[in-house]
């Protein structure tokens, strides 16, 4: 087991590192110029140059990769010669834009994605999961049909056009929810809980409404095809109860499907949900990913990219790990 | 006396895309106490609905049945799923076909016959296990102590089908419904495995619906044997009327189809064509297709009417041909021979 | 004397066992070590229970598999070490038929064009025309011609094995793989299936490699049988020799072992098998069988020791045939 996390991780880290130079050969070679946009409106070419060099972009591309890499291990030092200063550990740059510290900047807006990505994930494997096990029993019957009738619509709806009916609706005509704040961050927070799931609700539904869609349906084919199998007829045969025979039986055989998609679009959505922090103006990864990539923003775009591959990648291992422990025939060798 | 189990006329329908499929067509079988009897027929002849139907496993489906299921009295086809659990696994266990794919792959081969006990028995999880332990060395199980912890597929194929002979017979049912549970194993493996069944048989006294196909098992492990095509018992006798005295055409020509171990024929006598199709059924006997008697039986009746089984000296025959006496001991048709 | 039609000489196929990081950490032994011979116009049987490497040895001898070691000889040919196109003569000449009909024919594709396939394939010329040669070759399979055109959807089981043996027969070959043809089969149509064979067989004077886990198939089909247990041959001889005075302890506790129809049967010895088949990447020394020998309880130290040290060699792998069983009944 400890050998298998160790390989686990060290393949987790090359492939970051992977990820890390193609994102940078990518902006290094791509056609913004991060030092025009950072000198603003009214530059001069002198003033091109002297950003260039205080940003760090004078220097060949692989010393400017490899500084980059030097300030996840350790500290580094930042700024134009003679006005350098120090970047502490773990340094991801400082904003072209803002001149403020990436680390900083990524700290504040996780929270944001964070709170968005948790009330998504449990709304939609709460009602999607369920929905789908609900489906899955009354296969072929007039439940069955409503919740797979219901799924291909929700499939179907982008999350701009839920989020908009919603906020419309909601926020807009009825009044129910108020407009989302970027004050409240944590459900621990001054404001309470009860403030923190009326802030990011809308949002959630939104997300949920997409993904419960796609869950109802894996789950239910899931289910489906569980309770056909030969093991269920047996415990039919031991006169177990309908309970026990679907909870205990049917769903610890048919989960593992559901665990590994759940396992990515966790970890796809602390990322950053790009459209839903649009619409519902979170400041998350997402909102600050898109403001960095369309301004040439080289380090926080960098940043941003890292902390994504990096969730989903760990998300895979732990899928992995989760596996090792419900089925019994995987070997973690 | 009153026979244990008797189900009379019992029809099984499924629907499906391209009609109704006919599994069983008025199926007739009875059980006495303590017997062991054989239920043999080809793929389709509805010898493995036959015996779900008993264990109450197409309830709460779409499959529609019609017909008499008594089992010490009682109407099983009457009772709701919930009214059938104390008779599934305390009075009737039932093997199966492949044990790898019957048993749950993420649970221990001692938590499931645990389980199986702890339905019907109010015990401890402590003492369940332990009857596990007791259980897998009275199949012959080797350690039995340590094997108890051991998951499904950590077992050789013959040790899981020990382990689901263990979990049927944890509760002591009294009827053991055996559905084809040597098929899927070796020769070698098969042997360990009929001699287990028979020796917990005379251990316990419970009666045993053996399905299968083969005829040599039946013959090594059986009092009785119960022969089916199209979903309908075309003969039932005793072991050794079947095999001296075959009576229907199908069993004689199964019979004289089985290439055997002993004697020296080089060449088989097969059964012409190929088994019925289940979705559209002749109306008259559903052999006849395939039978060289359906042509000496007058007016066509093997054709236009189904046979009725008849019963004479505890051996029953559901065949025109048979009830007219047109068929006789010389018109065996290679069999034994 | 000419040479026999096939010689199969010391045929090994190993499995390499990879550990971590893609290291070989051992080797199925699937295979190991089989020899044998087939002459014109007979049959082979291989015999044995699962995981005996039966059907891996069908699989290395039509080349769907490369040998480890050893050597196949076809009419005296070595073609052990042919590659790609340099098999295109080899399979011409040695076909297979599968087991399971079903999965070996293309639903999509006609059955008359699944019987022409290898003909178009190997770019053969029928004189005739490949039209005729398919309806002759179905009728030969008891099957009407007329049916060319319909799909394998629309045939049963006995009916798919028989275009299945069509197929195999389109380039009349010599030798004819087929490997466990009936035991997806009903026995009523089995019978059909295996008469058909053996018909085929006297009209054509093809050879068979006929492999089945069931004795009494075999039995009928055989003219030698050759007993497989893990990887090597046990006992192989005369198929009337084999089945009336089987010597090997293997051989006879496999056949003690059939369900016997015959109910006066109680007088034949009963020998049951203990335990369970040992992995074929770390098999027993010496004799591959010894861990569950009927006979080798009852040896004494020499004997024994003999068994755990020297491999047996031969048609009658076994350093003690004929030797007492243990747990026989009224043999």
């Amino acid at each position: 087991m400890v050998s298998f996390l160790f390989r686990r991780f060290g393949a987790m880290l090359l492939l970051l590192l992977v990820v890390s130079f193609i994102t940078f050969t990518l902006f290094h070679f791509g056609p913004a110029d991060p030092a025009s946009a950072a000198c603003g409106q009214e530059c001069t070419p002198d003033r091109v140059e002297q950003a260039r060099v205080a940003l760090g972009l004078d220097k060949p591309f692989f010393v400017q990769y490899f500084a980059f890499l030097s300030g996840l291990v350790g500290p580094r030092m930042l700024g134009a010669p003679g006005a350098e200063q120090m970047c502490a550990w773990p340094c991801l740059g400082k904003s072209f834009q803002t001149n403020e510290n990436v680390t900083d900047m990524i700290a504040n807006a996780l929270p944001y994605t964070l709170s968005l990505a948790i009330g998504a994930v449990l709304m939609w494997t709460i009602v999607g999961v369920g929905f789908g096990l609900l489906a899955a029993m009354r296969k072929g019957k007039l439940t069955d049909r409503f919740i797979v009738g219901a799924s291909s619509i929700g499939v179907s709806l982008p999350i701009p056009v839920t989020g908009l009916v919603l906020l419309l609706v909601f926020v807009g005509t009825l009044g129910w929810f108020p407009f989302t704040t970027n004050q409240i961050v944590s459900p621990f927070g001054e404001a309470g809980f009860g403030a923190w799931v009326t802030n990011y609700f809308l949002a959630w539904v939104a997300l949920a409404v997409l993904f419960s869609a796609q869950y109802v349906r894996i789950t239910r084919n899931n289910m489906i095809e569980t309770f056909s199998e030969d093991f269920m007829r047996t415990a039919r045969a031991k006169g177990l109860s309908r309970r026990k025979i679907v909870f205990k039986h049917g769903v610890r055989a048919g989960i593992t499907p559901i665990i590994t998609m759940l396992g990515l679009d966790l970890g796809a959505l602390l990322g950053g949900a790009v459209l839903t922090e649009q619409i519902f103006s979170v400041p998350g990864l997402g909102f600050t990913a898109v403001k960095a990539a369309t301004s040439g923003d080289l380090p926080v775009t960098m940043a941003i990219t890292m902390l994504a591959a990096f969730f989903i990648i760990f998300f895979n291992v732990l899928v992995d790990i989760a596996y090792a422990f419900i089925d019994p025939r995987v070997k973690v060798n | 006396m009153e026979p244990m189990l008797s189900v009379k006329n019992l029809t099984v329908k499924f629907p499906t895309d391209d009609g109704m499929v006919a599994a069983l067509n008025g199926m007739d079988l009875t059980l006495n106490r303590g017997e062991t009897v054989g239920l043999v027929g080809e793929s389709g002849s509805g010898k493995s609905v036959t015996s779900q139907a008993i264990m109450g496993l197409f309830k709460e489906s779409r499959a529609v049945i019609d017909g008499e299921i008594t089992f010490e009295g009682t109407d099983l086809l009457a009772l709701s799923e919930d009214a059938m659990r104390p008779y599934r696994g305390k009075k009737i266990g039932m093997i199966f076909q492949d044990p790898l794919s019957a048993m749950h792959p993420f649970y221990t081969v001692g938590a499931q016959i645990a389980e199986a006990y702890q339905v019907h028995n109010k015990v401890s999880k402590k003492a369940a296990r332990q009857v596990a332990i007791d259980m897998l060395g009275r199949v012959g199980i080797p350690d039995p102590k340590r094997r108890v912890d051991n998951y499904p597929h950590e077992f050789s194929g013959g040790m899981r089908q020990r382990a689901m002979i263990a979990m049927a017979l944890v509760c002591e049912p009294e009827l053991l419904i055996a559905d084809e549970p040597t098929t899927a194993l070796d020769v070698t493996v098969q042997a360990q495995i009929l001699d287990l069944i028979s020796d917990l048989q005379a251990e316990t006294n419970s009666a045993v619906i053996f399905v299968t196909h083969d005829l040599g098992v039946v013959a090594q492990l059986c009092k009785r044997v119960v022969v089916m095509y199209g979903g309908q018992c075309v003969e039932q006798a005793s072991v050794r009327q079947i095999f001296q005295r075959p009576s229907h055409p199908y069993t004689r020509g199964l019979m004289a189809s089985m290439p055997h171990l002993a004697g020296d024929t080089d060449r088989l006598t097969p059964i012409p064509g190929s088994p019925p199709a289940l979705l559209a059924l002749p109306k008259g006997c559903i052999f006849a297709d395939r039978c060289e008697f359906a042509k000496i039986v007058p007016d066509g009746r093997c054709l236009n009417m189904r046979p009725e089984l008849i019963v004479e000296d505890d051996h029953a025959v559901r065949c025109h041909g048979h009830e007219l006496k047109l068929i006789d001991e010389t018109s065996l048709i290679g069999a034994g021979s | 004397m000419s040479a026999p039609l096939l010689e199969v000489t010391n045929l090994t196929k190993h499995f390499p066992i990879k550990g971590s990081m893609g290291r070989t950490v051992g080797a199925v032994k699937a295979v190991d070590g089989v020899s044998f011979t087939l002459e014109k116009g007979t049959t082979l049987g291989l015999v044995g229970e699962s995981g005996c490497g039966k059907s891996t040895t069908g699989k290395v001898l039509m080349r769907l598999l490369d040998p480890t070691s050893g050597s196949i000889k076809l009419d005296g040919e070595d073609i052990t070490g042919l590659k790609g196109k340099q098999l295109d003569g080899f399979r011409r000449r040695v076909q297979m038929v599968f087991q399971n009909p079903a999965s070996s024919l293309n639903p999509r594709q006609s059955i008359g064009a699944a019987i022409a396939s290898p003909l178009v394939e190997q770019r053969i010329k029928v004189p005739g025309g490949i039209k005729a040669k398919v309806a002759d070759l179905m009728d030969r399979v008891g099957l009407r011609p007329e049916h060319a055109n319909r799909f394998p959807h629309e045939f049963s089981g006995g009916q798919r094995q028989r275009i299945g043996i069509a197929r195999a027969l389109a380039l009349d070959p010599d030798v004819v793989i087929c490997d466990e043809p009936v035991s997806a089969l009903d026995v009523s149509v089995q019978a059909q299936v295996v008469n058909l064979l053996k018909d085929i067989q006297a009209d054509t004077g093809v050879s068979y490699i006929f492999i089945a886990h069931d004795l009494a198939v075999v039995k009928h089909m055989a003219d030698d049988v050759a007993v497989m247990y893990l990887g090597k041959i046990m006992e192989q001889a005369n198929k009337r020799e084999l089945f009336e005075n089987p010597r090997h302890p293997y051989t006879r506790a496999l056949l003690s072992a059939v369900p016997s129809v015959d109910l006066d049967a109680a007088l034949t010895e009963r020998i049951r098998l203990g335990g369970d088949l040992p992995s074929p990447s770390n098999p027993p020394s010496g004799c591959v069988f010894r861990t569950r020998c009927p006979a080798y309880e009852l040896l004494d130290e020499a004997g024994k020791q003999r068994c755990s040290t020297e491999v047996p060699a031969g048609a009658m792998a076994c350093h003690f045939p004929n030797a007492p069983l243990a747990a026989t009944v009224g043999a």
